[in-house]
């Protein structure tokens, strides 16, 4: 089967993806999103915010471009850059310049990590203004009404060079996540996976355990992606323990004596 | 070929150098006469043996020739190695008595080291106890050696034998650890110790009431790992199963037996049911205890928890007030009042409420804080109270929930009466709360352990004048630095000719067309980057404050310090400053000037300005305490910079070559960590030893010491380019 290829600013989400309000977020959300307000999400990872993300936007029935930033990430891949064709030099639009123009909700995932220069194009963005200026061709791109930014950041890193600066900060509209208590998070799990409800809840009680141990050797408990992802295991058929000790434990931690302390936590449960 | 056997007069006359006979009295023959008996490989071993022990006493070296042919047939060479490095570490403990009976306790030795194989040992599990013990929910427990070789606990710490080795293999043994942690922990989380037992303990048939309330409670309580932990419980189960059949016990149960056992095992039962219980079970209906259960410890259970219930109960209703008040100035006024300060309506304190989320008596579930009807976020530290609290008493009891009033806020009786270390030396505690480090004989090629006593101890700040009259002097010096060292901060580099980049590079355009016109292929290089190098450095800086350095050695010194620390700033490399100096190994002092996540102040300068010259020069100690803390600092080049003015030298053995082996060891330690040591030192002689310890290219030796401030910087710039 050919898979099918689309333009980002082309690809609207079709079915709905599932995502368990754990407060009213979707309500703040669509509200700045009809104010023309930025939006901040804040949370440790896995705890749901990509996902909330798509949700809005198959709610809002905008495209979603998401960018995933990293430390290499500069302000001319957000924009745009010449590049060279046919003897001659071609401009062409950076994912935020596409949402810019497009009415997209434009989705800065892990911001902190991108370089210092994309906060220059992020904040014209992010204020009343709700323009992007595109030094390089000489241009200010005008927002439309349905283009929206979203930002998201995970402040449990902690590193002074990883904190999001007062100036950029306070522009957003700032909406905390954390993982669902949980009966919210088993629940979840049984309806990203169909396992039974026993083994979820005792999922959920092993991450637990993993985020009881966050400063005392874990830097990060188990985030309900990872639940997810073991829970997928189980249901294939492979025995919990197991999937415990390869989707969870040894995916946050490289610590011998902790995965070894964190399979027995497992082992004693199931 | 194998080489010939030495002869009895050839044994004897290296034992004779190694007992030093003159002056020992030692006769050589005796042990001669057994060792000559031995293949030249193990009359080798044996002699070599004896004069590394011989490096710590002749006498323990006398005994351990005479035994070692028997040991050598009891045991393998590393065995025996091990046999005789044990005795020498309690001859650095315990002195020549307990050494020596190692040494005539051959069997004991080796049946111990029969259970250490098989066995489990606690200081080797305990990397994984603890994060298993903190990863059950509840109190955060910490685990510790018990003096007795039974487990229990006090209700804060789980106590557990020092050597596992009940069952026949190393990884169940393992497992008895495991159980008995999580059998100790459910005492403490399903409330075991929630009510009174002093009927128990002063019953006239204490002993057997005891031994009822023991089995019976055990029921509840496995009934309780069974739900929680089902996984353990089941091991728990074959354990109990393994060590039954192990020991010949046959297990019968009578009918009133189970009926009981149902009782217990509900999940609302508790521990009144348990007492409850007692007269409708006969002595001899309980099963006997297993492995895992360890026992109780009454006493120490009653002391522990008044003292924590009291401490609690004032921290909690003190982090009640402040929860109020925060909630009554809408979270927007000054949240960081004074701890004395009032709460604004002090006729009454303020009155929580709980609310519990989960109908789970047993556990802790969610609770959540109401205050006047409004829910009150909790921060973390209050939750972990109320969590102790929850397990204390199995709920919050509503005396807790009346926030402080004025008054109240008095917090230091709970305190722990932290010692100071300057007072060590007046009081009797030398070793409590310093840190033990190894220390290395090159003699007996082994390592003294926990040898010497370090402490950290902060400098005061003097607010003088030299900061500013070394800056001054030195203005020339330090315009030049500047600018040489701003150069080599991490600025963005233009990288020309990429393959992705921001820009088009248009002379590699032009080329590339070129290139197509006269038919070659075109490069796909056409772009350029910003790039940022990032410096990733951190450095400690080892400064000799031994009184050898008093005058202008100790002023040079400062004065580098100054300018170094200048420097460093201006790179943004994070740097860490500390002195050291002593007397013998009991008293090994790091004094901070500057950790590593201190910002470069006023008052650090005004600590450079007061590093005095103190005693002697132990090296490798404070090169162990360091390398430990660069072990928790991220960082891809660690650098270790000690200034000195001569050889490692102490009051007691620490000199001459002893001093220079322990050095080179614990710098070879901290290179194993990936730790670059540099030396720079003043003394002219230095290059006689310091080759050996740190490496040809790894040390600097400054003849002038006026020259010291600018060498130092300049060797820097040097190391970290």
């Amino acid at each position: 089967m050919k898979s099918k290829a689309l333009k980002p600013e082309e690809y609207f989400i079709k079915d709905e993806p599932f995502y368990q309000a754990i407060g009213d977020e979707i309500e703040i959300f669509e509200a700045a999103y009809k104010q023309a307000l930025p939006v901040l999400l804040k949370g440790p990872t896995g705890c749901g915010k990509t996902r909330f993300m798509e949700h809005m936007a198959w709610r809002l029935k905008r495209p979603l471009i998401t960018v995933s930033c990293h430390d290499d990430l500069t302000a001319s891949d957000l924009v745009g850059r010449f590049l060279i064709s046919g003897g001659e030099t071609v401009w062409v639009d950076g994912p935020l310049a596409r949402s810019v123009r497009n009415g997209a909700i434009c989705y800065l995932d892990e911001v902190v990590e991108a370089r210092k220069d994309t906060t220059v194009v992020i904040h014209p963005l992010a204020d009343d203004r709700r323009v992007l200026p595109m030094e390089k061709v000489g241009e200010i791109i005008e927002a439309t009404p349905e283009f929206c930014l979203a930002i998201s950041y995970n402040p449990g890193y902690q590193s002074v060079m990883k904190d999001l600066k007062q100036s950029t900060r306070q522009r957003f509209v700032a909406l905390e996540f954390d993982y669902p208590d949980a009966g919210l998070e088993a629940q979840i799990i049984i309806k990203e996976t169909g396992i039974d409800a026993e083994t979820a809840s005792l999922l959920v009680k092993f991450a637990h355990m993993t985020r009881d141990l966050k400063g005392s050797g874990l830097d990060e408990g188990a985030s309900t992606r990872l639940l997810v992802h073991a829970a997928k295991l189980i249901h294939e058929g492979i025995s919990p323990v197991v999937a415990c000790k390869t989707a969870i434990s040894q995916a946050i931690t490289d610590d011998a004596d902790m995965m070894v302390a964190m399979h027995e936590l497992s082992s004693s449960l199931f | 070929m194998a080489r010939q056997a030495l002869s009895s007069e050839e044994i004897i006359e290296i034992l004779d150098v190694c007992f030093d006979v003159e002056f020992s009295f030692i006769k050589s023959e005796k042990p001669a006469e057994l060792i000559v008996t031995q293949t030249r490989t193990n009359q080798d071993f044996i002699l070599d043996l004896t004069k590394r022990i011989s490096a710590t006493n002749e006498e323990l070296a006398l005994q351990f020739a005479m035994n070692s042919v028997k040991a050598l047939d009891a045991m393998d060479k590393h065995m025996v190695e091990a046999w005789a490095m044990t005795s020498t570490d309690n001859y650095d403990r315990k002195g020549l008595f307990p050494a020596m009976s190692v040494i005539r306790e051959l069997d004991s030795f080796v049946h111990t080291a029969h259970v250490n194989a098989c066995g489990s040992v606690l200081d080797e599990e305990i990397s994984v106890l603890l994060p298993f013990a903190q990863g059950l929910s509840g109190r955060k427990l910490k685990i510790s050696e018990s003096p007795d070789n039974y487990a229990y606990t006090d209700t804060e710490t789980i106590f557990l034998p020092a050597i596992t080795a009940l069952l026949k293999e190393s990884k169940e043994n393992f497992l008895v650890y495991k159980a008995s942690v999580a059998f100790l922990w459910a005492q403490i989380q399903f409330g075991t110790f929630r009510v009174s037992f002093d009927d128990l303990l002063n019953a006239e048939d204490s002993e057997i009431q005891l031994k009822k309330f023991y089995a019976l409670e055990t029921i509840r309580l496995e009934a309780c790992i069974k739900r929680e932990l089902p996984g353990l419980h089941r091991d728990m189960q074959a354990l109990k199963q393994q060590a039954y059949e192990l020991d010949n016990t046959t297990v019968t149960k009578t009918e009133n037996w189970l009926s009981i056992q149902e009782k217990l095992s509900v999940s609302s039962a508790t521990i009144n049911d348990t007492l409850q219980c007692l007269p409708l079970i006969n002595e001899d209906d309980c099963p006997a205890p297993c492995c895992y259960q360890g026992n109780f410890q009454f006493e120490q259970v009653t002391e522990v928890m008044q003292k924590r219930i009291e401490k609690e109960k004032a921290y909690f209703r003190i982090a009640l007030s402040e929860l109020a008040k925060e909630s009554m100035n809408g979270n927007t006024d000054e949240t960081d009042n004074e701890e004395t300060e009032e709460i604004p309506n002090n006729d009454t304190p303020p009155k929580f409420e709980v609310t519990s989320k989960d109908d789970d008596q047993q556990s802790t579930g969610v609770i959540e804080l109401q205050l006047e009807g409004g829910l009150v976020a909790v921060p973390d530290h209050v939750k972990e109270l109320m969590t102790s609290i929850f397990v204390d008493f199995g709920e919050i009891p509503p005396e807790h929930l009346f926030a402080a009033g004025p008054g109240e806020y008095d917090l230091k009786k709970y305190e722990e009466e932290i010692l100071n270390p300057e007072d060590v030396w007046k009081g009797t505690y030398h070793e409590e709360g310093a840190e033990l480090y190894n220390e290395w004989n090159f003699k007996r090629q082994h390592y003294h352990k926990n040898w010497c006593v370090l402490r950290e101890l902060e400098i005061e700040p003097i607010y003088d004048n030299f900061v500013t009259d070394t800056l001054e002097k030195h203005k020339g010096l330090l315009k030049s630095l500047r600018h040489t060292f701003e150069i080599l901060r991490g600025e963005d580099k233009l990288l020309k000719r990429q393959v992705h980049g921001d820009d088009i590079d248009i002379d590699a355009l032009v080329e590339a067309y070129a290139d197509v016109e006269s038919g070659m292929e075109m490069t796909d290089r056409l772009f350029t980057k910003m790039h940022k190098e990032e410096r990733n450095v951190a450095v400690i800086l080892m400064v000799d404050m031994s009184g050898s350095t008093k005058g202008w050695i100790n002023e040079a010194e400062r004065e580098s310090l100054i300018l170094l620390a200048e420097v460093l700033e201006i790179l943004g490399d994070r740097f860490a400053i500390y002195g050291f100096s002593g007397v013998t190994r009991k008293r090994c002092e790091l004094y901070k000037i500057k950790a590593i996540d201190e910002e470069y102040n006023d008052e650090i300068k005004a600590r450079i300005s007061n590093m005095q010259p103190q005693d002697y020069t132990r090296m490798g100690v404070f090169i162990r305490h360091i390398t430990r803390m660069f072990n928790e600092i991220e960082a891809s080049t660690k650098l270790l910079i000690t200034l000195s003015d001569g050889k490692p030298d102490d009051y007691d053995t620490y000199r001459g070559e002893y001093g220079v082996e322990d050095t080179r060891q614990a710098l070879y330690e901290a290179h194993r960590d990936g730790i670059h040591s540099y030396c720079i030192t003043i003394d002219e002689q230095a290059r006689d030893y310091l080759p050996h310890m740190y490496g040809a290219a790894n040390y600097s030796v400054i003849d002038d010491v006026a020259q010291l401030p600018l060498k130092v910087s300049d060797i820097y710039r040097r190391l970290t380019t």
